[in-house]
Formats: structure tokens, C-alpha cells, sequence
């Protein structure tokens, strides 16, 4: 391709990011249309705990591929990948390899004895055979922390975003996320969030498609074209693994944290509840895994697109960590009226993300705590069902509070603590809870809290902290993610307490709900 | 409801029967080969960027490099790993799990 060429692909140097899109309003106050209606549709289908907290398991395992995959397609995955790409080149892919391996993971793993053993949240399974209090609340500790983090970092990546996107106010645009996906979960409960994952994820998915043939329409529908302007213009090295990994220690635990913590997301297990039974989880999750791998490698072509358009200079001066280059390529190919749908689907996927967030969150006070451990296990449907309502609520306003305490700050961390927090904490606990015989009470509690101490304390003292945001020249802990010590200090401590001090019951319940793990005799 | 028929089993027979632990035996050599083919995969990918960069950024095209396919390559390999999965669960497991719970009924 020849440099005059080159220069009439660029990107005109005036974009009309920042300012009000009359498109985008419009599909956004469409989405939210939509989404409220059935918001007000499934309202009248939530009355019972089952459908508050599982969609009367109603849900089939293709839809559920594409809840799962809507709940997993952040706006920082979609923007942040692509922008990664776009500004790093071939290092993008390697970070979002590590995000799609932990399905098959909570494929071999999890998704089947989860479905059959638990009711709403994972804390079911884990406390299945043990004893019920300890478990609970340690369990909840863990479900909670790991919201919140990423809670936080949602709210103030969709304050920054709808900013920069629409003009709008910071703080308003907080408000209106927190209200409005506090009102799909408050009052449509699973079933309206599930249905807002589905539209999301199909307006993501097409709309990112559309992206790429878009973009790939300029360079004749030829990728090896696409690569060959890329490498003109930046550089071979942009099409090989760059600086991402200096340290292979910090690969390891990273990719760990990445690809177990997928399978200790609160918001991820629950999710495994609405459907009918083992054979559908298994199904939603090849569904998932196949919509997501999709999505990464239309975000791998949009960087690489929108740093060959667009150029590196301009996303770079838009945003430094490149987070506007879909949007921005998206101008550039398909116009204002295009930008303003992408840009309207990064809110929607927001909105939706943030309520998935949420009602895992309530249920985790209203299922775990409130009812087990308030309640001693024996509880009313209604008075759980307004617990779980009015946690809803809490969650919803403290999302909004912290959206607003946190803003401007370096937040980008908390993505990676929650994935640490999840595969240290969550994911240990459980997946000894359904292989080992031996599990006790104490041996759970041991091993949730070591792993959320050690997430906690260890990226304190990591270079995430102390070097990036505290400014020290060195930090105590090596790694940037700690999730490499903190996980394995949280199995060694399951297993450990569980050998010194033996529970007989645990082992015996172990044997006889076999026939459920694996059967799913008595699974609800 | 437990009718008596010849062929029933207690819910304690069917745990202790040979099947049965062939069944969970199974379940768990498919799932661990198939976790321990991904971690091979996905650690040895991110061994080789942290130590042999090189290797990847052989040209195999005019532009492309190797890390491309490969990278990419991964993503569709951790797909049809579930697929096989999905596959073996719903003829071989569930036949069996079909079978064994027919006996408890």
C-alpha cells in the first residue's frame, strides 16, 4: 500500500466524540425503553425466591450461553482490549487468551456439580456438607469483595466513558447507570437481567461484526492487507508478543488470576442456576465460550483496524490507554450515526454488566446471609424475598456512592484484585468442596479467608500499588497480581487444616450426596 | 416413591455398585485430561512469549508472524475442548447416568 494512500486512511484529526449524538441518545433511550419494558414484563413472572434469584430455572442453555457471555463482555473488555491492541498491537491478544481459558475450565470442573448441588449461589455448594454458619459468612465475605471491586471499577469506567461519549456529566452519568439497573434487578429480579445480558450481548456481537466488515471493507476484506498496513506504519514488532511479559512469574500469576478467577465470579456461578439442569449448564457454557472467543477475535481486529485507520497518534491523544479506539474507528467507517450505535452499545453493556453485578450480590446477603446465618437456615419466601430487595437497593446506592467517591482515580487495578479475590478465595473453597472427600468446616474458613487476606494484602505491597498509584521506585511484593501466592497459600491452607483436624460428618454427607454430584437425583 | 421391582436399588446399592463408581471414576478422567490439555496449552503459550518471543515473531506470511495463528489458534482450540467435552457428556455420561437412575426408579 502505498504512503499517499496510507494518509487518506487516516483519521480526520476532528472527531465528535464528547459531544451530545443525536443517534446514540436515541438508541440509548430505545435500549432503555426496551429494557425497562421487560423489566416491567418479568416483573409480573417474580414472585417466588426461585424466579427473584434464578429465573424459575426457566432459562435454556443456549440463552444462557448468551446471558453468560453478555455478563462476561464488560465494556472494559470490549473497549479496553481493543484499545490495548490498537495502542500495544500483538500483546492485546495475549491478555484476552487468559480471560477466554478459564471457561473450559468451569466447564471440566464446576458448572455440572454446581448446578446440581446448589440452589442460588456457589456458597450452596461449598456449604452443602459443612456446617452452614462459618461457611456462609466467610463465603459471602468473598462473593461481596469481589463485587465490589469490580463494581467499582464498572461504575467508574461507565462515569469516564458516557463522558467522554456523550458529554454528559460524570456524576450524572453514574446516577443514571445506578438507578436504572437497580430497577431491573428490584423489580425483574433474574429473569429481567438475564433478558437484558441476551439483547446486550446480540446488540455487541452484531454490532462489532459490523465493525469489523466495516473496517475490513478497506483493505479489500483481506487481513494479511490489514497486517501488512499495520506493519508499514508501526512496525513489525506490532504483530509479535512485545514488553507484556517480562517477568515469568508475573505471566504465570496473572494468567492464573485471569483464568480461575473466571470460575469464581459470583455473578458467573449464579448464573448456572437458571437453567433446567446438568445437561443445559454444560451447554450454556460451550454457548458462552464459543460467543466469547467470537467477541475477542472481533476486538483483535478492531485494535489492529483502528491503529491502521485511525493511527496510534490519535487514539493516543484522545485517551493514553487507547480505550476510544473502537469508538473513534467506528466513526471513521460507518460515520456519526455508527459511532453513536457503538457507542450507545457500550452503555447498554455497562447497564447490563452492573445489574448482573448486583443481583449476585443481593442474593449473597439476602441467600447467604440473611437466611443462614440471621435466620438459622429456617426462613419465610416473603421476608427473604424482601431482604433480597432491600439489599438490592443498598447495592444499588452504594454503587453510586462509590462511582462517585472514586472518581479520577486509578481504578484499572481492581478488575485484576477481583479476578485474584475470585480465584483465591472462591474458586479454592469450591472446587476442593466438590472433589475432596476429606473438606472440613474449618478447613473452607481457613482457606476462603487466606486467599482474601492475601489478595488484599499483596496487592497493596505489589507494583500495582506501590509503584503505579503510590509512586514508590520499588515495591515489597514482586508480582503485580498476587493471585500466583495468594491461590496456592489458599489451597495449602484448605488442605492443611482439613488434614489436622478431620470432620466425620463431612465425609460421610460427601458419600451419600454422590448420587446428586453426579446423578442430579434431588438437584432442585 | 420407590416401586419394588426386581431391579431396584437403595440410593446406598447404587453408590456402592461397580457402575456407579466406574461412572464418577470416568466423569473425572475425561474432565482432568481435558483441564490439564488447556493449562498445557495456555502455560506453554505464555512460557514460550516469556521466554522465546523469537519463535513467535517468525514470519509465516509476508507480514503475519507465527504468534497470530497461534494466538488465535488458542482461542478456537479451548472452544472445541468444550465441545468435546459437550460431546462425550451427552452421549457416554448421560447414557449411563440414565441408566443407573432408572434403577433407583
Amino acid at each position: 500500500m502505498s504512503s499517499s494512500l496510507l494518509l487518506l486512511l487516516q483519521a480526520p484529526s476532528t472527531s465528535t466524540l464528547g459531544t451530545a449524538n443525536p443517534v446514540s441518545i436515541a438508541m440509548f433511550f430505545l435500549f432503555v425503553a426496551v429494557t425497562l419494558y421487560i423489566t416491567y414484563w418479568a416483573a409480573k413472572k417474580t414472585k417466588t425466591g426461585s424466579e427473584f434469584y434464578a429465573a424459575g430455572r426457566n432459562i435454556s442453555g443456549f440463552q444462557n450461553g448468551l446471558a453468560l457471555a453478555g455478563d462476561y463482555m464488560s465494556a472494559a473488555s470490549f473497549l479496553g482490549i481493543a484499545g490495548m491492541v490498537a495502542t500495544k498491537g500483538y500483546d492485546g491478544l495475549i491478555y484476552s487468551i487468559g480471560f477466554l481459558v478459564g471457561w473450559p475450565l468451569i466447564m471440566f470442573l464446576i458448572a455440572e456439580p454446581l448446578r446440581n448441588l446448589g440452589k442460588y449461589t456457589f456458597a450452596d455448594v461449598v456449604a452443602f456438607r459443612l456446617r452452614q454458619r462459618p461457611i456462609r459468612i466467610v463465603s459471602s465475605v468473598g462473593s461481596l469483595l469481589t463485587i465490589a471491586f469490580y463494581l467499582i471499577a464498572q461504575m467508574v469506567g461507565a462515569g469516564g466513558l458516557i463522558k467522554t461519549l456523550f458529554g454528559l456529566d460524570y456524576e450524572i452519568a453514574v446516577v443514571v447507570v445506578g438507578c436504572v439497573m437497580t430497577l431491573y434487578v428490584l423489580f425483574g429480579g433474574m429473569i429481567a437481567t438475564t433478558w437484558v445480558q441476551i439483547i446486550k450481548a446480540v446488540l455487541l456481537l452484531s454490532g462489532a461484526t459490523v465493525l469489523v466488515l466495516l473496517s475490513l471493507a478497506k483493505f479489500g476484506f483481506s487481513p494479511a492487507n490489514l497486517l501488512e498496513s499495520v506493519s508499514t506504519q508501526y512496525g513489525q514488532e506490532m504483530l509479535a508478543p512485545g514488553g507484556y511479559i517480562t517477568n515469568p512469574f508475573d505471566a504465570l500469576s496473572l494468567g492464573l488470576a485471569l483464568m480461575l478467577g473466571t470460575a469464581g465470579l459470583p455473578h458467573i456461578l449464579m448464573r448456572f442456576y437458571t437453567v433446567p439442569d446438568a445437561k443445559a449448564a454444560r451447554k450454556s457454557v460451550f454457548v458462552a465460550t464459543g460467543f466469547i472467543g467470537y467477541f475477542y477475535l472481533l476486538t483483535f481486529l478492531i485494535g489492529f483496524s483502528a491503529m491502521a485507520l485511525v493511527g496510534k497518534p490519535a487514539i493516543e491523544g484522545i485517551d493514553k490507554g487507547g480505550n476510544m479506539a473502537a469508538l473513534l474507528l467506528a466513526e471513521q467507517t460507518g460515520g456519526t450515526a455508527f459511532l453513536g450505535f457503538i457507542a450507545a452499545v457500550a452503555f447498554a453493556t455497562i447497564l447490563a454488566v452492573v445489574a448482573g453485578l448486583t443481583l449476585s450480590g443481593a442474593s449473597s446477603i439476602s441467600h447467604d446471609l440473611y437466611v443462614h446465618v440471621f435466620k438459622h437456615g429456617v426462613s419465610d419466601e416473603k421476608g427473604e424475598m424482601k431482604v433480597a430487595r432491600r439489599a438490592t437497593v443498598a447495592l444499588g446506592i452504594l454503587s453510586i456512592v462509590l462511582g462517585l467517591v472514586f472518581k479520577g482515580q486509578n481504578v484499572a487495578f481492581m478488575v485484576g484484585l477481583a479476578f485474584s479475590i475470585a480465584a483465591s478465595a472462591n474458586f479454592p473453597a469450591l472446587l476442593m468442596s466438590i472433589i475432596w472427600k476429606r473438606f472440613t468446616t474449618k478447613g473452607a474458613v481457613w482457606s476462603i479467608a487466606t486467599g482474601a487476606i492475601l489478595s488484599l494484602v499483596l496487592i497493596v505491597l505489589s507494583p500495582t500499588i506501590m509503584v503505579d498509584i503510590m509512586g514508590y521506585d520499588e515495591a515489597i511484593f514482586p508480582l503485580k497480581n498476587p493471585a500466583l501466592v495468594s491461590m496456592s497459600g489458599a489451597f495449602l491452607m484448605g488442605i492443611i487444616v482439613s488434614l489436622l483436624q478431620p470432620e466425620e460428618s463431612a465425609a460421610l454427607k460427601f458419600e451419600s450426596e454422590k448420587l446428586r454430584t453426579y446423578l442430579g437425583v434431588g438437584a432442585e | 416413591m420407590q416401586t419394588m421391582t426386581p431391579k431396584t436399588q437403595t440410593p446406598h446399592e447404587i453408590l456402592e455398585s461397580p457402575d456407579f463408581k466406574k461412572l464418577v471414576k470416568k466423569r473425572w478422567s475425561v474432565s482432568l485430561v481435558l483441564t490439564f490439555t488447556m493449562l498445557v496449552v495456555y502455560f506453554g503459550f505464555l512460557l514460550t512469549v516469556a521466554f522465546n518471543k523469537e519463535v513467535l515473531a517468525t514470519r509465516i506470511g509476508e507480514y503475519t508472524t507465527l504468534a497470530i495463528p497461534i494466538g488465535l489458534g488458542i482461542i478456537l482450540f479451548a472452544w472445541v475442548l468444550t465441545g468435546v467435552y459437550v460431546f462425550w457428556a451427552n452421549s457416554d455420561y448421560d447414557t449411563s447416568v440414565q441408566n443407573l437412575k432408572d434403577k433407583i426408579q
